[in-house]
């Protein structure tokens, strides 16, 4: 089956993203397909390669790029929500006069389009939110 | 992508207080710019999303009230509201800002289902 993705909560605060991580890779060792994860309201901040974890504890950012490389997915964060919470890539950055970045490797920004077409192309979306 | 699928959107919290119902209805505007087959649904707190006469100067955040009457420019008219939400809240139709179809939990459960794509915010 094709599943989808949707991820509205930051890391840490909820247990959203967790959550939704194991599902992810749940999905996958049964042998599904993902068409994309999409990162929306606070869950953008899944994205933020700044995040510094105590070690004794998950690094939720880096394992979301782990998953992501090993399995090649598609990873999406929403240009809007991104921009209203400082979430930048190298485009943005130069659209906004932003002077850093700080996308993690696997993410990429692009619009809410993309959460409809992977609401057309997949089996299911699952939501994970509060 | 010509495909139409029937995307739900449930509205389950307070219109401000918290930024859910604003993105959510930015993506409702999209799966309309799409031309999906779009509803909405309200119940809970959600139901206050579309009580007339926001005020929001005091709170020093944007309005969007408008942005629900809006919608019908968008082609999306199919609104339903919880009863028992509207209800439980002291509220009926006449209070809200656009027209709803209001209905029982079990109505709008089989609404649910009859669903490609339920989004929940």
């Amino acid at each position: 089956m094709k599943f989808s993705i949707l991820v509205n909560e930051g890391p840490y605060t909820h247990q959203a993203s967790d959550s939704a991580y194991q599902f992810a890779k749940a999905v996958l060792a049964k042998g599904h397909e993902i068409f994309r994860i999409f990162f929306y309201h606070d869950g953008v901040n899944n994205a933020t390669r700044l995040t510094t974890p105590p070690q004794d504890d998950r690094n939720i950012v880096n394992r979301w790029s782990k998953l992501g490389e090993e399995h090649k997915l598609d990873m999406v964060v929403c240009v809007a929500a991104a921009q209203r919470r400082g979430i930048v890539d190298d485009g943005e950055a130069k659209r906004n006069g932003k002077d850093a970045t700080n996308l993690a490797a696997g993410f990429r920004i692009s619009g809410l389009g993309q959460l409809i077409e992977a609401g057309i192309q997949s089996d299911r979306i699952v939501v994970f939110g509060d | 992508m010509s495909d139409i699928k029937k995307f739900m959107f449930v509205n389950r919290k307070a219109p401000y207080g918290t930024i859910y119902a604003l993105e959510s209805l930015e993506v409702v505007l999209i799966a309309a710019a799409f031309e999906q087959d779009v509803s909405l649904a309200f119940m809970d707190d959600g139901v206050y999303q579309i009580k007339k006469g926001h005020q929001t100067k005091g709170i020093e955040v944007k309005g969007f009230e408008k942005t629900y009457g809006a919608l019908e420019d968008y082609d999306v008219t199919k609104l339903y509201v919880d009863a028992e939400s509207l209800a439980a809240r002291g509220l009926t139709a006449d209070d809200l800002t656009v027209p709803v179809e209001v209905m029982s939990r079990a109505e709008l459960g089989k609404m649910m289902e009859e669903q490609d794509v339920l989004l929940s915010f």
